[in-house]
Order: C-alpha cells, then sequence, then structure tokens
C-alpha cells in the first residue's frame, strides 16, 4: 500500500530532485533556510528578453517535504513574470504535492514558495507560514 | 499511583536489576497514554522530560492551599507561600552540593541563568579587546548570550574544537585557554552529542589561566551528580523542566562572593534595598537577581522533583540507569544499515542523548516516521548550529532518556528505523 505522505511521486521528487543546481549569470537569486530544522535553500532564476522566466534551478540540503516541494515547484516556473511568481499563493505548492501536510510540516513544503518569492521581490518575503494555506493577497506582502 | 517507599542506594552506580523502573515509571502519568494507538514511547527528554507526581503534586497542593506572594507581608498564606518557596531553594543547593542557600537564584530557564551572568557579570568585567572562549558543542543558550555581551563590550568569542569523536580537544583548550579569556562558558553534557566535559579538570585548568568558568548544566544535572563545590566551577545553570519538574523555572547557582560583586540583572520589586527619588539600593543575593513575583508554585514543583530524584532513586542511580540505556541504544542503532552515530563511541561514561542521520532519509523524515509508531524523537539542529556545522550535517535525529526509559523502548526506536527505510525504498 503506498504511504500517505511519502507517496512515491514525493519519493521520486527527494532522490531525483529536478532543476538542481545554480543557472548560470542569474537575474534573480535567493537564500534561505528553516529556521526551525535548519534546512537551507538557494535558487536561481533568469529572466529572459521578455522578462519571463527562462531558467531556474535550486540546490540545497532539505527533507523529502521540503525537496520534493521545490523540486515540483520549480518545474512550473519556465515562462512565468516576476508579478506571477509574487501572486503565486500557498494552494499552488500544496496542489503540486498532492498530498495533506500537518501544522508542523508547513514550513518545510512552503520554504521553496517563499525563496522564490524572496528571489522575485528581491528582498525577504514573508507572511504567516505555519498552519493553513494563506491568501495570494497575503502571501505577496512584506 | 503506587506509593514508593523503599530508598534508593546511598552511592555507587547498582546492577541494572538494582533500578526500579517498574516503580519508576508509575510515578510520570504521561507515560500511561497512547500516541496513535500504541503507548507513547517518549525518547525526548534531552528536549523536556515528563513531569514526575511528586513534582504535579506539589505544584497542586500549592496552588489550591498555599498560594500568596513571597516575601510580603506578614498573613499565613504569605509565610507559607514563602516557606516553601525558600524551602525549594533550599532542596536546589543541597542537591547542587551549595553550601549556602543564598547562592542559587531562581530563574526561568537555564537560558536565563546563563544570561544573567553574561549580563550581570560580562557587562562588568568583560572589555573591549577581552577574549570569551566557548565550545563548538554549546547550545545556542551558552552561545548567544556571550556573542551578544562580544557585540555590547567590543569582545572576541572563540570556539575551542571537538574531535571526531565529539570530545572536547583539551589540548586546543589548553592553548585557547593559554590566550588568557576572561571567561569559559561550557556544557557540563552536550545536548545533541552526550558528550560528558571532565569540568573539574577543565575548571582547574581554566582558573589557572585566570578565566572564571560558567557551566551549562541543562543536560548535565538531570542524568548525575552534581557537586559545584567539588566540580570547582563559578556558575552551574540548571533548568527544572528536565529534571522531571515544571517548565518556567530554572535555577543560578554562583559562589557567593561573585554574585554579591554583580549588579542586578532586571530591575523591580523584591530586588530593592531602599528606593527613593534619587535612586535605588539592591538587596542582598540572590533576592537582587529576582525581581518581580517569581514562579512560586513552578519553584516548589522543582524542589519536589529534585527531592524525589534525591530520595526515591539517588543521582548515582539515576547516572547508572542513563549509561545502561545509552550504552543499549548506541548497540542496537549499530544494526541499522546506513545509520550513523555523532558523538563519542560505546564506552564507560558514555551518556545520552544518542544523535544519528540514516542515509537517504532526512531527520524530520526519520522523526515522522517513528511518530506514526508513538516515538518522540527530536529532529533538526538542536539549537546547536556552530556544532551542526562542524559535524558537517543540517540536522540530525535525537534519542535522549529519563529515568523511566525502557530497553524496550530501544527496540521499539530501532523497529520504528527499518519502517522508516522501508518507507523510503532503502
Amino acid at each position: 500500500m503506498e504511504d500517505q505522505l511519502y507517496r512515491d511521486q514525493i519519493l521520486e521528487h527527494y532522490k531525483r530532485p529536478h532543476n538542481q543546481g545554480v543557472v548560470e549569470d542569474a537575474d534573480l537569486e535567493y537564500e534561505d533556510t528553516n529556521p526551525f530544522c535548519g534546512d537551507e535553500q538557494h535558487v536561481t532564476i533568469k529572466l529572459g528578453a521578455d522578462e519571463k522566466v527562462e531558467a531556474v534551478a535550486f540546490e540545497g540540503k532539505g527533507c523529502a517535504i521540503s525537496t520534493a516541494a521545490t523540486s515540483l515547484l520549480t518545474d512550473e516556473l519556465v515562462g512565468m513574470t516576476r508579478e506571477e511568481l509574487l501572486r503565486l499563493p500557498k494552494e499552488y505548492v500544496l496542489e503540486l504535492l498532492g498530498i495533506d501536510i500537518s501544522a508542523t510540516r508547513m514550513k518545510c513544503a512552503m520554504l521553496g514558495l517563499k525563496i522564490v518569492k524572496s528571489a522575485a521581490l528581491g528582498q525577504p518575503a514573508e507572511w504567516e507560514d505555519e498552519g493553513e494555506a494563506g491568501t495570494p493577497a497575503e502571501a505577496a506582502t512584506f | 499511583m503506587e506509593q514508593a517507599t523503599a530508598k534508593g542506594p546511598a552511592s555507587g552506580a547498582p546492577a541494572a536489576d538494582a533500578f526500579p523502573i517498574e516503580r519508576v515509571r508509575a510515578q510520570f502519568p504521561t507515560l500511561a497514554r497512547e500516541v496513535g494507538g500504541v503507548p507513547l514511547d517518549y525518547l525526548d527528554s534531552g528536549a523536556s522530560s515528563q513531569r514526575v507526581g511528586a513534582s504535579i503534586d506539589a505544584v497542586a497542593d500549592y496552588e489550591r492551599l498555599h498560594h500568596s506572594n513571597v516575601h510580603r507581608g506578614s498573613h499565613t498564606l504569605s509565610a507559607e507561600a514563602t516557606e516553601l518557596y525558600e524551602g525549594a531553594r533550599a532542596t536546589v543547593a543541597h542537591h547542587l552540593g551549595a553550601g549556602d542557600r543564598r547562592e542559587v537564584a531562581f530563574v526561568r530557564n537555564a537560558t536565563e541563568a546563563l544570561n544573567l551572568v553574561a549580563r550581570a557579570w560580562g557587562d562588568a568585567n568583560v572589555g573591549a579587546g577581552d577574549r570569551i572562549l566557548l565550545t563548538e558543542m554549546e547550545h545556542h543558550s551558552n552561545l548567544v548570550p556571550w556573542q551578544q555581551l562580544a557585540e555590547r563590550v567590543g569582545a572576541k568569542v572563540e570556539f575551542a574544537p571537538i574531535d571526531d569523536d565529539g570530545l572536547l580537544d583539551m589540548e586546543a583548550l589548553k592553548t585557547f585557554l593559554e590566550r588568557g579569556p576572561k571567561v569559559l562558558a561550557i556544557a557540563h553534557v552536550s545536548n545533541v552529542l552526550g558528550t560528558e566535559n571532565p569540568l573539574a579538570e577543565i575548571a582547574a585548568m581554566a582558573h589557572d589561566a585566570g578565566a572564571l568558568v560558567v557551566a551549562d548544566g541543562a543536560q548535565g544535572a538531570p542524568k548525575m551528580p552534581v557537586d559545584v563545590a567539588a566540580l570547582g566551577v563559578d556558575f552551574y545553570a540548571i533548568t527544572g523542566h528536565k529534571l522531571y519538574g515544571p517548565t518556567g523555572i530554572g535555577a543560578l547557582w554562583g559562589k557567593l562572593d561573585l554574585l554579591r560583586a554583580m549588579p542586578p540583572f532586571l530591575g523591580g520589586g523584591s530586588m530593592i534595598r531602599k528606593v527613593t527619588r534619587a535612586g535605588t539600593t539592591y538587596a542582598d543575593v540572590p533576592a537582587r537577581f529576582e525581581a518581580g513575583t517569581p514562579a512560586i508554585a513552578q519553584a516548589v514543583g522543582l524542589g519536589a522533583a529534585l527531592e524525589w530524584l534525591d530520595t526515591e532513586l539517588g543521582m548515582d542511580a539515576v547516572r547508572g540507569h542513563e549509561e545502561r540505556i545509552a550504552d543499549y541504544t548506541l548497540a542496537r542503532l549499530a544494526e541499522v544499515p546506513g545509520l550513523k552515530v555523532f558523538g563519542p563511541p560505546r564506552g564507560a561514561g558514555r551518556l545520552g542523548p544518542v544523535s544519528f542521520e540514516i542515509d537517504g532519509i532526512h531527520a524530520h523524515d526519520v522523526s515522522e516516521i517513528l511518530d506514526r509508531h508513538g516515538i518522540a524523537v527530536r529532529a533538526g539542529h538542536h539549537c546547536a548550529q556552530v556544532l551542526m556545522e562542524r559535524l558537517g550535517v543540517a540536522a540530525t535525529a535525537r534519542a535522549s532518556f529519563g529515568v523511566y526509559t525502557t530497553t524496550e523502548e530501544i527496540d521499539r526506536l530501532v523497529d520504528g528505523l527499518e519502517d522508516a527505510r522501508r518507507v523510503f525504498g532503502l
């Protein structure tokens, strides 16, 4: 029977994350840690001539949830504008994960999104990232 | 609840069969509960121990029958509350081998005790260009306050290194001490590695070099007899909630002459001798360091927990049990493929906790899967990020023990780890 949390898709992205590494000549970049556990992620993004995401990569240490979440998220970002990155709601990541995330693991699931938004914003993006998923507007405030 | 009457052995680590594990477990109400339909397997006492019934009862009795403010007024309840509060102070002093109960100041926790020293003693005695010596294994509670002091006064913080077994490198420590630090702040026992630092030897070395010794006893005090006089340290910090007592209470022990020479920490009621419009003169120790109404019920609870440890078990027996469980854990974890333990190897004197990682499974995921089996461990950096950097890991899983921990619970841990490996396809 497949595990409810550690589904095959999650474990696949954990063991072989997509978009690993660093983008050359990145236009946007951000690194942050999950203060709860010390996990780190570093995201680099290159924008194309039309100011849309042309390439994205991430690196770092993390648990299955944070690594899979950022792997899945970065798969979706090419073609988005900075504005669109800032508007991404938490639900977007939760839907990509397709699993129930407990309050204690919400920070893990949202680490990548927070870093992508911070990169797009050029400064730390902050929102209430414990418990239930928040609104898109809330997510873009700082 | 079973009423324990037999006294623990006075001294010497007893054989395993002499430790009254069933009687001990019966005194901890939380241990009777289930998590996810299975009995709780609590391996997180290093973060916070469970509460012993004697402490719970003492707090409840105080709240129901004796509560008032302390050191105020002459009515009966205030006198009873004061007697209980000061009685708890005497118990802490006795437990730590302190000659004078005025050497014990109640604080919120070990963190506050260490902040008190860094603020009150540090600001008065550490200046620009001075050195503050820590070790690589310090908990943030015995690291950040010293960094903050260094920032305030322009001092320099240095870290004595550990070796690859997780033991303090004594030769390197000697070299760092020769540079003449004002103070050495050091854990008695590492909250990650289970390493016990030889405090008596270290304190003698530090004093020869002219440094004061501030010991963080948050992890050490729950595991062994502490005799501050024999250790020769200058300050020793403990916290109640790792000693089977309540949260919100801890104690700082300090040498009387040092405490008396220190300015106050926080200002307010209780810590004054006389207040006028022109200024304030301060009370003698320990009142000088206890501004405001203290955590009276919690102090009473801490006193009751220590009394229970001393009269029912004896700290030598507690140490013996800790060593046996740590040794059993190290032996069993060696059977788990891909598992790496951080800290000293099996051997005489190895204490808990036991921190580990499993190749291919992040510590958080280990902890999540163990929780499904009712097993509580801590995963993360354990508030010791300098140590994590030294070990080259972001996070570890940590099993930590208490007087109630059984070998069967360690067997369940190993089974849970096997399940984690199965879930991750290892």
